[in-house]
């Protein structure tokens, strides 16, 4: 693997006080204080952020005296990213830094990243959530099975999809997706569970045409809904099935 | 936000903070101490546990004088008080008597008789009873002016420094000295790993070494402070006799210890989780605490293990504890033990280097 033009197994040495990590299944030791977790991880760097800034930057500052078995799901993730950011690091690590987390405490991290990548760091995050990759992240890389399927800025993406808006609608009865072969502007049709969705170029267009299919059909509409794609239709559609761990 | 920018000009001030040399060996350590201060069952085992060994066993085994050993005696009240003195003495009538004697109850019935001497009746099979036998005709026989022709004195071991609580207390500290390296430094370095700690760690420029230093670096803090406690809480409740100066004995315990440090990151170089390590650590340590003469002698073995015995690292220390507090030996005597404590120390120290897994 190589990590700004040098390989990690060749160069750790060289590597190391350049990169920061935190990793979610990292546990840090719980009868150790805020402060003196910060001063531990300080101290393996020769140069970087003194703690009182880092304890500021994370908003930590009222809990420097806690111990971590004590702190919540949000204040220890930012501990783990304060740890991470201790070297002043070049590039910065995170995997799935905001999984379980509150949205306040989810916002308070996403803030963290932006301030680092403002300053023309890098960072590299792993995540499950596509909003969040969307709102963070410059290039965004879809990894399915361990291979990228996809790379590319956000807005590259969503536009791979070819439609930018997405229909959903239910009928009672359930009816086929051959049903509506043939609709004026439709790219793709899928099933998802107890409805159907469309990607399509033109709501104004395909939407009524739609919704005289169903009255075709004497079904009854049960639900309608259209937004425009995101990140997350188009992992949906790259990799054929709903967002899952993996 | 006012709030989003003063997050965005800290994070965004690169700063150059100089570290202090050798600041990470020193807050490895210091993180070590905190960690165990805060954990209240780690304190226990560590000062509580062989304060409460020592306690017990010093109870269990220290007397006053020698046991006194009941007799029943039948006679009119004065006849044969002298055996008063050296009995418990229960005055029974016959039937009673004869009674206690079938029960076990007294060792031995003595009965006057009406020409003035006195009948024995007791079981000869048993050990106390014919002991009994022998030491009330002594007395009774003496009391009656009978002169010894060979004069004999009694030298009773029991002053300080020559009884068994002066024996084990050196043994329950090269106990303690082993089972706190072990315990500790194992169980703690195999719980980070568990806890992916160790992964994070060695992501950082932390050097390795300084990490492993930690550990043996904070438990020669913790002998410095345990062994005086060990050796003074037993010269203070139980009067034993320390016969070699405090500094010589904590430089051997701080050897044993930092030796079994060794033989603990070896326990703890590869395991992956703490049951692996607990049951690496009692295959070490168990067998020792009986081999190595901490409870009884180690020469109550054979002959033939008596050479392997003497090479184990608990027997080494206990060899030596003991030469310095109960024999007041002086280091250059010790040479043997210290030797075969260098050598576990070193060769398992190398060991676990080699063999140690950072991630």
């Amino acid at each position: 693997m190589e990590v700004l033009g040098l390989d990690w197994r060749h160069h750790g040495g060289a590597l190391r006080p350049r990169v920061g990590v935190a990793l979610q299944e990292t546990k840090l030791n719980d009868r150790l204080t805020v402060e003196e977790t910060l001063r531990l991880f300080r101290s393996f760097y020769a140069r970087g952020p003194a703690v009182e800034e880092l304890l500021a930057a994370m908003q930590l500052t009222d809990k420097r005296g806690t111990w971590v078995m004590r702190l919540s799901g949000g204040q220890r993730q930012r501990l783990a990213v304060a740890c991470g950011l201790a070297g002043d690091p070049d590039i910065l690590f995170l995997d799935e830094p905001t999984t379980g987390l509150d949205p306040q405490s989810r916002r308070a991290v996403w803030e963290i990243i932006l301030a680092y990548r403002g300053r023309g760091r890098t960072v590299v995050l792993t995540t499950h959530y596509m909003d969040e990759a969307e709102r963070l992240c410059d290039r965004v890389a879809v990894i399915d099975h361990g291979k990228v399927i996809a790379l590319g800025t956000p807005r590259e993406l969503i536009g791979s999809l070819g439609a930018e808006q997405l229909v959903h609608l239910a009928t009672e009865p359930l009816l086929p997706l051959e049903a509506f072969d043939g609709v004026a502007s439709i790219r793709t049709k899928r099933k998802e569970g107890p409805s159907l969705a469309f990607a399509v170029d033109e709501p104004h267009v395909a939407v009524p045409a739609l919704l005289a299919r169903v009255a075709q059909r004497s079904a009854k509409l049960t639900e309608l809904s259209t937004r425009s794609a995101t990140l997350e239709d188009v992992f949906v559609s790259l990799t054929g099935r709903s967002l899952r761990d993996g | 936000m006012a709030e989003d920018q003063s997050v965005a000009a800290s994070v965004g001030r690169p700063l150059d903070v100089p570290r202090l040399r050798g600041g990470s060996l020193w807050q490895l350590t210091l993180a070590r101490l905190r960690i165990f201060a805060r954990e209240p069952s780690a304190v226990f085992w560590t000062f509580g546990f062989p304060l409460l060994l020592t306690i017990a066993l010093g109870i269990a085994f220290q007397r006053e004088g020698p046991p006194r050993v009941a007799i029943a005696v039948t006679a009119a009240p004065g006849r044969l008080a002298v055996l008063d003195s050296h009995f418990d003495v229960r005055h029974l009538t016959r039937g009673e008597a004869d009674e206690a004697l079938r029960k076990g109850q007294v060792a031995l019935e003595v009965v006057a008789t009406g020409s003035g001497g006195v009948s024995y009746r007791f079981d000869p099979s048993r050990p106390d009873s014919a002991a009994a036998r022998l030491q009330a005709d002594d007395a009774l026989q003496r009391a009656a002016g009978r002169t010894d022709p060979v004069a004999a004195t009694d030298d009773r071991v029991d002053a300080p420094g020559s009884r068994y609580i002066d024996w084990l207390v050196p043994g329950l500290l090269g106990m303690q000295l082993m089972s706190g390296s072990l315990w500790g430094v194992a169980y703690a370095i195999v719980e980070t790993r568990q806890r992916k700690l160790l992964k994070r760690l060695v992501a950082t420029p932390m050097r390795r070494r300084d990490y492993l230093a930690s550990f043996v670096l904070s438990r020669l803090i913790f002998v410095v402070v345990e062994t005086p406690i060990i050796l003074w809480f037993a010269k203070l409740t139980f009067h034993v006799a320390i016969r070699a100066p405090m500094l010589e004995i904590l430089a051997v315990s701080c050897l044993g210890a930092a030796s079994f440090a060794g033989l603990a990151l070896l326990c703890a170089s590869r395991a992956q989780n703490t049951e692996t390590a607990n049951g690496l650590v009692n295959l070490a340590t168990l067998p020792m605490v009986i081999l190595c003469g901490v409870f009884f002698s180690a020469s109550r073995f054979p002959q033939v293990l008596q050479l392997p015995i003497r090479l184990l690292p608990l027997a080494a220390l206990n060899d030596a504890l003991r030469a310095l507090v109960n024999d007041g030996a002086g280091l250059h005597a010790l040479w043997g033990p210290l030797a075969v404590l260098c050598g576990w120390g070193l060769v398992s120290f190398t060991l676990a280097l080699r063999l140690f897994r950072w991630t």
